[in-house]
This record gives C-alpha cells, sequence and structure tokens, in this order.
C-alpha cells in the first residue's frame, strides 16, 4: 500500500516536467507551423550559405587527402598532413610566409595611423563646407577599382612615365619601379595608403564629433594649445575605436588582400610579391595540384585565427583590459 | 565656436591646413592627371607632358574604346552583373534579417550562430571553387551572382533596423489581424528604404569593381566584365583584339596602346565618380552602421 502511494507520488512528481518538456516542444512546433513563411523568408539565406560556405568548410578536408577530381572527396585516399609538410618542408616555404607577413605587418603599422591623423585634421576645420569639400576628394579613391590602381601604379612608375620624368631629370637614369623586388613593398603600401586612408577615416571623424566641447573649453582656459588638446582630449576619444580596428586589422594581416598584390605582380619582382594567397591561387587554380593548395589556404587561416588572438591579448594588456571580446 | 585663438594656436592651424592641402593634392594629382593625360597624342605627352594647347588634344583613345567590342561587351555586363548582384543580395539579407529582428522567432540563435560561423571560418578557394564547378555554375553568371550573395554583416545591420522600428507599428497591425508576413512587406519594407538602399550601393560598387570571381570563374570572354577586359588592357598590356590593326606599325601600336590605357580609366571609373559624390551621406552611414556594431 505504501508503495503504491510512492509510485503514485512519483508519477505525479514525473508527469508535470515531463509534460513541460513536451508542452514547450509541442508550443515550438506550433510558433513553427503557424509561422512558416518567417521560415521561407529565411531559407534562401540558409540554403545559399550550406551550399557555398559549409560545403566547401566540408570540402576542405581535402588537404588531408590525395585529391582526384575522378574519385571525389569521399573516395579520395587519405594522406593525413602530407601536404602541409610538403609545403612547409619546401625551398618556397620561408619566402611567400615571410613576404606575407611583411607585407602586411608593414602595411597595418604605416597604414593604420594614416586616417588617425587625416581625421585629427579634419576635425580641426570649422567651415562645414570646406570640411565637406575635402572629405568628398579624400573619400573618392576608395571608390576606383583596384584593377585601375594598379593600372595607374604602371602607367606612373613606367620607365617612360611620369615619376621617371622626374627621377631621370634628376639622377639621369629612370628607376625599374615594377621589376625591382625591393620596390614591391612600397609600392604596394603606399598606393594602398593613398586609396584607403581618406574613406578609413570616416569613422574617427564620427567618434571625434561626438567629444565634449566643455573639455576643450576648459583646456583652453587652463592655456592648452591646439596641438595640446588634440593630443590630451582628441586622441584618447579615439582610443577604444583605435583598439578595436587595429584588433581587426591584424586578425586580417594574413589574409591581405589577393586581388591588388597578383595584379602587381611581375615575374621580376616576384621574389618580394610573392605570397600565400597567390601562391594558392597559383598552385591551385593553375597549376591544378587540388589537394596542396587547400592544405596551404588552411595553413593561412590558421594563422591568422592565431594572430587574431594573440594581438587581442597584446591590445588588452596595453589597453587596461579593453580588447574585442 | 568663436574661441578667440592665441599665436601659437594659429599657427599650429596653419600647419594643419597646409597638411590637408597637401592630401588633397596627393589625392586629386593623380586623377587629374590621368584625366588630361587621356587627351593627349602620347608623343606630345611624352615630350612637353600635359599641355593646354587645345589643339592638340585628341578623342582619339575615346574613339578605340568606345568602338571597341570587348569594351563595350564589358561595360554591359558589368552593368548586368553589378544590378543583378545588388539585387540578389539585397533581397536574400532583407529576407533572413527580418524573421531574426521579429521577438520570439524560433531558432533566432541557432541560425545567427549558423551565419555568424562563415564570418569566421571559410572552406578557402579551392573547395569552393570545386562546389562551384560541380553545380554546373562554371561559366555563368551564377557563379558571380550566388555565392557571394549571402552577406552575414548586411544581415545583421538590416536587423538592427528593423529592430528600431517602433513596435507599436507591429502591435496596432496585429491588432488589425495582419501576420508577420503582411506587416514585413506592407510597414517594415517601406519604412526600410534607406538601409536598403545603401545595401544596394555596397553590393553593386563591390561587384563593379571586382575581378577575382570572374576571372577564376568565367572563362568566356563575351561573359567577362569591365575589370577583366581593364586587366588585359592595362597590366597585361593587351588593347584587345581588334582594338588596334594589324596594318598599324609598332610605333603606332605603343603609342594608341597608351592613349587607350589612359582613356579606358576614365570610362571604367567614370559612372562611381559621377555617381558617389550624390550618395556620398548614404555611403557614410554604411560605414558608420557597421563600425557601431
Amino acid at each position: 500500500m505504501q508503495e503504491l502511494v510512492n509510485t503514485q507520488k512519483e508519477t505525479a512528481l514525473k508527469i508535470p516536467s515531463e509534460k513541460k518538456a513536451v508542452s514547450k516542444l509541442k508550443s515550438k512546433i506550433d510558433y513553427i507551423i503557424k509561422n512558416y513563411h518567417l521560415y521561407l523568408l529565411i531559407a534562401p539565406a540558409v540554403i545559399l550559405t550550406i551550399i557555398f560556405k559549409y560545403i566547401p568548410m566540408y570540402g576542405a578536408v581535402i588537404a588531408f587527402k590525395d585529391f582526384s577530381t575522378i574519385k571525389g572527396i569521399l573516395g579520395s585516399d587519405w594522406v593525413g598532413v602530407e601536404n602541409f609538410t610538403k609545403f612547409l618542408s619546401s625551398p618556397n616555404f620561408a619566402d611567400i610566409f615571410m613576404n606575407t607577413l611583411k607585407l602586411s605587418f608593414f602595411g597595418l603599422i604605416i597604414g593604420f595611423p594614416v586616417p588617425i591623423i587625416l581625421a585629427l585634421m579634419l576635425n580641426q576645420l570649422r567651415r562645414a563646407a570646406v570640411k565637406k569639400n575635402i572629405q568628398l576628394v579624400l573619400y573618392a579613391p576608395n571608390f576606383i577599382s583596384v584593377v585601375v590602381i594598379v593600372g595607374m601604379v604602371f602607367i606612373f612608375l613606367s620607365p617612360t612615365g611620369p615619376i621617371n620624368h622626374l627621377v631621370s631629370f634628376i639622377t639621369g637614369k629612370p628607376l625599374m619601379f615594377m621589376s625591382n623586388p625591393d620596390y614591391f613593398r612600397s609600392i604596394y603600401i603606399i598606393s594602398g595608403i593613398w586609396q584607403a586612408a581618406g574613406w578609413s577615416s570616416i569613422i574617427y571623424v564620427a567618434a571625434l564629433a561626438n567629444v565634449d566641447p566643455e573639455l576643450h573649453n576648459a583646456a583652453t582656459i587652463d592655456g592648452a594649445n591646439i596641438l595640446q588638446r588634440m593630443i590630451h582630449i582628441d586622441l584618447p576619444t579615439l582610443k577604444p575605436l583605435m583598439a578595436v580596428t587595429f584588433i581587426l586589422a591584424a586578425g586580417g594581416i594574413m589574409s591581405i588582400g589577393f586581388e591588388k598584390a597578383y595584379l602587381m605582380q611581375t615575374s621580376m619582382n616576384l621574389p618580394s610579391s610573392e605570397i600565400l594567397p597567390t601562391y594558392v591561387y597559383k598552385v591551385g587554380l593553375q597549376s591544378g595540384d587540388y589537394a596542396y593548395s587547400t592544405a596551404v589556404g588552411l595553413f593561412n587561416s590558421v594563422i591568422n585565427v592565431i594572430l587574431l588572438f594573440v594581438v587581442n591579448k597584446i591590445v588588452k594588456k596595453l589597453n587596461e583590459g579593453e580588447g574585442l571580446y | 565656436m568663436n574661441i578667440k585663438h592665441t599665436r601659437i594656436d594659429r599657427i599650429i592651424l596653419g600647419f594643419n591646413n597646409i597638411f590637408l592641402c597637401i592630401a588633397v593634392l596627393v589625392v586629386l594629382v593623380p586623377l587629374v592627371y590621368v584625366v588630361l593625360a587621356s587627351f593627349m597624342d602620347p608623343t606630345v605627352l611624352l615630350n612637353k607632358g600635359i599641355s593646354f594647347n587645345f589643339s592638340e588634344w585628341s578623342f582619339k583613345g575615346y574613339q578605340l574604346i568606345l568602338s571597341n567590342d570587348a569594351m563595350v561587351r564589358g561595360f554591359i555586363n558589368s552593368i548586368l552583373y553589378s544590378v543583378g548582384f545588388a539585387i540578389v543580395t539585397v533581397v536574400v539579407c532583407i529576407f533572413a534579417a527580418y524573421p531574426l529582428s521579429v521577438n520570439g522567432f524560433v531558432g533566432k540563435n541557432f541560425f545567427m550562430t549558423l551565419f555568424m560561423i562563415t564570418m569566421f571560418f571559410g572552406g578557402g578557394l579551392i573547395p569552393t571553387y570545386l562546389v562551384v564547378k560541380d553545380l554546373g555554375m562554371l561559366n555563368t553568371p551564377w557563379a558571380i551572382l550566388l555565392p557571394g550573395a549571402v552577406n552575414v554583416w548586411n544581415i545583421i545591420l538590416a536587423r538592427t533596423y528593423f529592430k528600431g522600428i517602433p513596435y507599436e507599428l507591429h502591435e496596432a497591425a496585429k491588432v488589425d489581424g495582419a501576420s508577420d508576413l503582411l506587416i514585413f512587406f506592407k510597414i517594415v519594407l517601406p519604412l526600410s528604404k534607406p538601409i536598403i538602399f545603401v545595401l544596394a550601393m555596397y553590393a553593386f560598387v563591390g561587384q563593379w569593381n571586382s575581378y577575382f570571381d570572374a576571372m577564376i570563374y568565367l572563362e568566356d570572354p563575351n561573359l567577362h566584365p569591365l575589370q577583366l577586359v581593364l586587366r588585359s588592357i592595362l597590366i597585361q598590356n593587351q588593347a584587345g583584339p581588334g582594338m588596334i590593326s594589324d596594318q598599324q606599325a609598332m610605333a603606332e601600336l605603343k603609342k594608341l596602346s597608351e592613349m587607350i590605357k589612359y582613356s579606358s580609366i576614365v570610362i571604367s571609373s567614370l559612372p562611381l565618380m559621377v555617381m558617389y559624390p550624390f550618395f556620398q551621406k548614404y555611403f557614410e552611414k554604411g560605414v558608420m552602421a557597421g563600425s557601431l556594431k
């Protein structure tokens, strides 16, 4: 009798929680059925994401396989990390790796402060119309395609181009800008700044508009000049934004733009212009070594993620605990 | 603000303005040079530089460009791809963003995670290429329109925008018996024109200026967008077939190919350069909205 009561009690206790879970699931299903059109709206994006993002992620396993198009991804034989060791031990590895690192590192260090300085200077302009027109000009190169930018670089730096006109006027002979590997990085970075610095200053300009004018008034009364106020009021305002931008840029350090580097390559400047993404493209799509190329690409992505973590840690330390995450 | 500047302040402001002037010149001079050079005879350009003697100006470069089939076809293809891509990506992203902005949407976190993961991880160039190839999309415009259509950034921007629409509007419509779908099309979409416009502009510009996808997916020259045609002219130094007839001497050929370079830069960049000042406000809004997240 006692037992029966107990089991009854147990079941009585059990049922509500189970019922709750069931009814929760049921209400979810009801919701989905009732609002099926919401799922129809999101469906195209989900399907496209699965096809063009998740299937390739799965496809990246060919980096560990001896991939043949006939056998397919599943049918190809596993070779473990052979493709990776092949790349790491290839004579090109050190050069390509260092080229990628140097190009992005110098690009980041030299390019990062320019938009900030531009924004600080633009912020000093009092006449709105003047400011707007200057911004209009500075932003314009952002809308020029990378093909045209590189095309202009080739035209301006050609042995008979305008820059060499000046160079040969001064030194007597033209410089071979595009065929000398020593110049590649500088050209790449400077043309990049020319194109992007203005546009990148937008967010800093906007942040500076939020600086409390009272701060400036108080500092002026205390006798601070404009430069001092720029450094001690404006710049600290930008600090959190700078931290985030810097981490994001550093995280992308190895995913440096393929498009521009590839266009700027000439057979002569390859010793400094061959970087991981262009190498992936060449061995993968031009020579058809899919598995090896995928392994190199994967290697690149892994380095990227590691860098993102490391830089975030460092910035967090420097920035009193304020990082990206 | 009417702060009286001290002498040192005036000096600093003076330097500030000088530096800004230099920045403006650095940006402007190359652009103006290209435009002026496109009207110059290459021999004049080489010997005298830019000349303002208008009798020496010529429109030969433009004539050659505009009568060239590859260039005209590239132009038309680029317009089709850019408009098409803008429509596809805006529709897909806006449609996906709306359910994610609805309160109590079951699976919101699941879908958000599904999308967000793709911002940080990807299969890479070759695996994506193999998928496009296996779908039979090589050498079709689909390869340009579909693989990049889902832009997670756009979805997040649109979702945030939708959330900013006053909830009272939804409730009022719900009381009148409208479904979420009806609310989306009748209330949310008409109120979201600015964000739709910004996303469409970004997609259009991005597509207009890109060459990479077309380079790897489209082999057929008839399908090539403008940027690929430009690449062969500007970087590979191949003025398109038929642009310069065989009879002309080598020197003439080199001369004309220089002209074509300048004029093709001007022609291809013109649409965006003319358009952009009018939409500067919107473009800036796009940057700002993106940076806030």
